[in-house]
């Protein structure tokens, strides 16, 4: 049995009888003093899919605008740099694909490179090829997941299914070259553990065929799509001392119109031999340093990747693939110290390892590039919509597995 | 700049806050007196010259032995291309050193590290808490001495 619902002007008296009565309401603004002006906190994460892994933020939020941003990290928390100290120096390279697994052969790389700095060794040729054609072939993969995930943050479902279909491929031709899909361990202090066979060089060059054309389709897809443009341009936009003072690298730097790549301007490994340009945001939709142009940076990067693999495959020389004496134990000088920097998907990581002439490392520290870049949030997403905070985090493409350690 | 030049530069400015200058590393480092490592870092940074506009890495190093803690800083200089190592020495009972977080907004988020892992104390820091490990936990395990906790908040690493 239903009750009557009162309605202005009517009570419903004890035994049932509707019984009208004259009820004045006279239309009186609330006090501002009455009004519940609070700020409200909200958690965002660890466990939210736009926070890309164990982020925490809590957001101080005045209706649906965000006032103040602490990001709370460590939730991924492994204490890579303990664990290095207690390993030899070739045992760390398995924990170095565990900080970004999704770039884990550019990890490899900067450690591999940093140790063999320290102990001055030379690599084959082929070797270093190999390193730049697996290396760049991860960027890709990288990029394409950063693609994916960012659409999918946005609300766009498809790219995320091309980016992974296309990755996969990529996957594969690591999968026969090391046996692994993630976490790969490919790299070896002297070269790699596996040589490149003919076939998968035939491989390399049909994905290659396969993928660059797919990029416009992206653009079709995703890069011009009304929606996606009108919910990226001029969001956190990040000008350019700002992010030079915080330390922000990679593409996000790039997109911010700085023309800087390590792979460039202090080139390691061999990719001083390399023809490529750097693609620099240019503002194209909002401003210059948006979330639109760290989008954009990371797919233009992903052409220019194609083209270093295509030359390096066809520099590529006969030869080891791994020096083939190589020390028993490696044990740096005593003393020795060294600071190497490479260029990650997402930036500068750099390897900062003190030797004391044993065979563990005496200190490993690793500048992440996630960690650092993410330490802008708070600066730039003062007075954003909440929404766009989510944009935000997306266009840093953040691994917590790199930022935590 | 080559290193020496820079130590002059440094010296010539604010005499007395260089102790020692390595040029025979890999990195060149200069040892900086670490009540000064602020201004020191203000001078590398704002001198036309110098130019280092960013930091690059900030670490924290243990050496038990010789009974001391010490940050590291590597520089650079996108404008002029050059690059320098700084280290600041601390007793490992009383490490204190000022927050260069003014200077290079970098350092906000690699001091909190260094005082999580280390427990260098940044003198300065505008929200110096711990970053990586809980708010909670006891003891710094970069450190070389520390002593590996068997529980945590009813956790045990025992079978």
């Amino acid at each position: 049995m239903s009750t009557p619902t009162p309605t202005e002007g009517s009570r419903t008296s004890r035994d049932g009888r509707s019984v009208t009565v004259e009820v004045k309401v006279p239309h009186v603004p609330l006090p501002p003093e009455d009004l519940d002006t609070d700020e409200m906190i909200l958690n965002m994460g660890p466990q939210h899919p736009s926070t890309h892994g164990v982020l925490r933020l809590e957001v101080t939020t005045d209706g649906e605008i965000v006032n103040q941003v602490r990001p709370f990290i460590g939730y991924l928390h492994r204490c890579f740099e303990k664990h290095s100290e207690k390993v030899g120096y070739p045992g760390v390279v398995p924990y170095t694909d565990r900080m970004d697994y999704l770039a884990a052969m550019n990890n490899n790389h900067g450690y591999v490179v940093t140790v063999e700095k320290l102990l001055e060794m030379e690599v084959p040729e082929r070797a270093e090829h190999i390193r730049v054609i697996v290396a760049e072939l991860n960027r890709i993969a990288s990029h394409l997941v950063a693609f994916g995930t960012y659409a999918l943050d946005i609300g766009a479902v498809t790219p995320f299914l091309y980016a992974f279909r296309e990755r996969e491929r990529i996957l594969d031709i690591f999968e026969m070259a090391c046996g692994a899909r993630l976490t790969y361990n490919y790299y070896r202090i002297g070269g790699v553990s596996g040589d490149l066979t003919p076939e998968m060089i035939g491989m390399i060059g049909e994905f290659l065929d396969y993928f660059e054309p797919k990029l416009k389709e992206y653009d079709n897809l995703l890069s011009y799509n009304k929606i996606f443009i009108e919910r990226t341009a001029g969001v956190g936009v990040i000008p350019l001392d700002m992010a030079l003072g915080y330390g922000i690298t990679g593409p996000m730097l790039r997109a911010c119109g700085m023309a800087w790549d390590l792979r460039k301007n202090d080139p390691y490994s061999i990719y001083d031999r390399f023809d490529f340009d750097l693609p620099l945001g240019e503002g194209l939709k909002g401003e210059k340093g948006d979330c639109y142009d760290r989008y954009m940076v990371r797919m233009r990067e992903m052409a220019q990747s194609c083209r270093i693999v295509r030359q390096a495959v066809e520099q590529l020389p006969e030869g080891d693939y791994i020096l083939p004496k190589l020390p028993k134990m490696i044990r740096p000088p005593k003393g020795a110290e060294v600071y190497v920097r490479t260029e990650t998907p997402r930036g500068e990581m750099g390897f900062y390892i003190v030797s004391d002439g044993t065979a563990n490392p005496w200190r490993v520290k690793v500048r992440s590039p996630c960690f650092t870049n993410l330490a802008i949030v708070p600066a730039i997403s003062h007075g954003v919509m909440l929404a766009d905070l989510v944009a935000i985090i997306g266009s840093i493409d953040i691994v917590l597995g790199e930022v935590d350690r | 700049m080559t290193p020496v030049e820079i130590r002059d530069r440094v010296e010539g400015a604010l005499p007395g806050a260089v102790l020692r200058l390595e040029t025979e590393a890999i990195d060149p480092w200069l040892l900086v007196e670490p009540a000064r490592i602020r201004e020191v870092c203000r001078l590398l940074r704002d001198d036309p010259d110098l130019a280092f506009g960013s930091l690059m890495c900030l670490s924290g190093v243990d050496w038990p032995k010789e009974n001391k803690l010490q940050v590291v800083y590597h520089l650079h200089s996108i404008e002029r291309g050059h690059r320098i190592v700084l280290k600041a020495d601390m007793p490992r009972d009383e490490p204190r050193v000022p927050s260069v977080e003014s200077v290079w907004k970098f350092a906000n988020w690699h001091e909190r590290e260094a005082y999580d892992l280390l427990g260098i104390v940044f003198e300065g820091h505008p929200d110096l808490r711990r970053i990586l490990l809980p708010f909670d936990w006891e003891g710094h395990p970069l450190r070389k001495d520390y002593v590996y906790p068997d529980t945590y908040r009813g956790i045990t690493n025992k079978p």
